[in-house]
């Protein structure tokens, strides 16, 4: 009788476990900090919302910041494995092959990573999720909003290395530019370094001797330009998050990716038991990108009407995007 | 057009090398006395860090140089004892300050601050009058005060070397420590002293980044500047002016590859980016057999009647 009770006691609390106690406990590597207004800090917010929603009893999240040495990585990658955490989020293009190293020693372990379109089940991984931000979306309408901004007909774009998301982010960019005003100059340049603050903000200052009165960027490093453009009285369009907060009356537009629209959706199939190869594209069609336009920086610069006229412009064009009138390839 | 152009390029050059002027111009006084400190990134870090907490703190950059001098002063007070009192290996002991600097900053920052924030820090300054002379007035005389400083810095430490009985005695502890010794040159102090001289400019170079040319911090964000500050040392010979002259042409390219970019010139940015290295490199190799005075005694613990 005892032996029969404590058995139908494991039994539930078994059960508990498995249903209804046990939290969903996920990892994220982050190659910058979690306040870098920018990539990493996108992806804590994203974190911090799936929680205030699901509740800290039913998700729980752990991180390590300043993963930008590889090897570092990828030790972190396979510690976070081995503590059985159910999603290990690995929060950056650089770390795709550390993933096909690891990865098929914990086969009941997802992992996922991007912003790219790879799962590796080509080579027989099956617990490998991947999340591609169409930053070219991004891109194209900061773009249009660029093209209506600028007076001098000038404007700059300061990117880190010309690859992933940063790359989509220029070739959008400047397609959106030249589809509104084909005779607006634009150029934009790739510093090299994903940290080199000092850089980022000389490449602003020769923009705006030049003449360029929009600028525009990606990465954690464009802090520096940003600081730039707020001395010099002109405007900047961000990615990544709102940097509104950072420069209140220069930041006219930020895209901001909306991490959750991924991540949800990979929860999901976890808990179904399907534990990668799937690649989760975040558009503005599915919510994943979202612009945010901040009227304090647009009243310094137009006039009501023209302000009006903007929104009119950006919002028809954010529909085009939605509907695929507006397509923007990459090469 | 083509003016203006040259007049920007060089106005760049001069705000890009002020950092490097502080920090190798501190190294190079440090090495002639006999201690290699690699640890000035991570010194830079601090004083970037001290300079903008206290700035964002109280509102005037003036405080903010004043803590990141006296960050620099105990950093290198730090290198002075572990490399000077406890002869340790000063090349494992400036990475390892380099690190702890790196770390500390970073750890500080995400405690007290946390999150990018801009302060006001120095505003352009030009100079009455001369900033009035074509061409050169934009140049040279339309910066904010930390970069007049690190200019005055270059004949300030020439002086000082060659033309003051404290610079004779710090050349002769890095030649010759002990006939320095024998002649009543107390080498343990001037070694102690060039190295926290060297700890505060590195200090006011890391706040010249963070109050007065990009007016916020960030994690790192020195870069690796501090490595190329003990290269400019070496490519300087030692001298001020050759340092001056390594950091302009440095800064000078840098500045140039960003234009050429920023132009939309059509060429690869990868190796847009190498350009200042090259050429750098490609200075120095065809420099190489110049006669250049390396301090005999660099990297050289002093013991009194040791040897």
């Amino acid at each position: 009788m005892m032996r029969k009770i404590g058995f139908v006691a494991l039994v539930l609390v078994m059960v508990d476990l498995i249903s209804l106690g046990a939290p969903f406990r996920v990892a994220v590597i982050l190659p910058s900090t979690i306040n870098d207004f920018a990539w990493s800090q996108s992806m804590y917010e994203a974190l911090m919302a799936i929680q205030e929603e699901m509740g800290e009893e039913n998700f729980q999240f752990v991180y390590s910041e300043n993963m930008y040495v590889i090897a570092d990585a990828a030790a972190a990658i396979r510690d976070y494995a081995a503590q059985g955490y159910d999603l290990i989020i690995a929060h950056g293009s650089q770390y795709g092959s550390s993933l096909v190293d690891i990865a098929p020693d914990f086969p009941k372990t997802s992992f996922v990573w991007g912003s790219t379109a790879q799962t590796f089940t080509e080579l027989g991984i099956h617990n490998i999720f991947a999340y591609a931000p169409h930053a070219e979306e991004g891109g194209y309408v900061n773009g249009v909003i660029a093209a209506l901004l600028t007076k001098t007909g000038i404007i700059g774009g300061i990117g880190p290395i010309k690859t992933g998301d940063a790359k989509r982010y220029a070739a959008g960019f400047e397609k959106g530019i030249k589809d509104t005003n084909p005779d607006v100059q634009v150029n934009y340049t790739f510093i090299g370094s994903y940290s080199d603050v000092a850089l980022a903000s000389e490449a602003a200052r020769t923009f705006v001797n030049a003449g360029a009165d929009v600028l525009t960027g990606t990465a954690q490093m464009t802090v520096g330009a940003i600081s730039v453009a707020k001395e010099k009285g002109i405007t900047w369009l961000g990615y990544d998050v709102d940097q509104s907060p950072l420069a209140p009356k220069t930041v006219a537009a930020s895209i901001v990716v909306d991490w959750t629209v991924a991540l949800k959706p990979i929860i999901a199939m976890i808990r179904e038991g399907k534990y990668g190869g799937e690649i989760l594209p975040l558009t503005f069609a599915n919510g994943g990108l979202k612009l945010v336009l901040n009227d304090a920086a647009l009243e310094g610069k137009l006039s009501p009407a023209e302000i009006i006229e903007l929104k009119a412009l950006v919002w028809e064009t954010l529909r085009k995007i939605v509907s695929g009138e507006i397509i923007i390839e990459v090469e | 057009m083509i003016g203006a152009t040259l007049v920007g390029i060089a106005t760049s050059a001069i705000r890009l090398a002020t950092p490097y002027l502080y920090a190798a111009i501190g190294e190079a006084l440090g090495q002639l006395s006999g201690v290699l400190n690699l640890g000035v990134d991570g010194i830079m870090l601090m004083g970037a860090f001290s300079g903008f907490y206290v700035t964002l703190l109280t509102g005037h950059p003036t405080l903010g140089l004043l803590a990141a001098v006296g960050t620099g002063g105990l950093m290198g007070l730090l290198m002075a004892f572990v490399s000077v009192t406890l002869q340790a290996e000063q090349g494992i002991s400036g990475i390892g300050l380099y690190l702890f600097g790196l770390g500390l900053s970073t750890l500080l920052f995400g405690m007290t601050v946390g999150t990018v924030k801009a302060v006001a820090g120095f505003p352009p300054t030009p100079i009455p009058g001369l900033s009035q002379i074509p061409i050169l007035g934009e140049i040279l005389f339309s910066h904010n005060p930390l970069v007049y400083g690190a200019f005055a810095l270059v004949p300030l430490a020439w002086f000082v070397l060659n033309k003051t009985p404290f610079g004779l005695k710090l050349r002769a502890a890095g030649q010759n420590p002990l006939a320095a010794d024998s002649l009543g040159v107390n080498v343990i102090r001037v070694r102690y002293v060039a190295v926290i001289i060297g700890g505060i400019l590195s200090g006011i170079a890391g706040a010249s980044l963070s109050i007065a040319l990009l007016n916020v911090f960030q994690q790192n964000m020195t870069n690796g500047m501090g490595f190329i500050a003990v290269a400019l040392v070496y490519f300087g010979g030692w001298r001020p002016l050759g340092v001056l002259a390594g950091a302009m042409l440095f800064s000078t390219v840098n500045a140039i590859q960003v234009w050429l970019q920023v132009q939309g010139v059509d060429i690869p940015s990868d190796f847009a980016l190498m350009m200042p290295y090259v050429i750098t490199i490609l200075v120095l190799a065809s420099m190489a057999r110049r006669r250049i005075h390396v301090p005999a005694a660099l990297n050289k613990p002093f013991e009194r009647g040791g040897e």
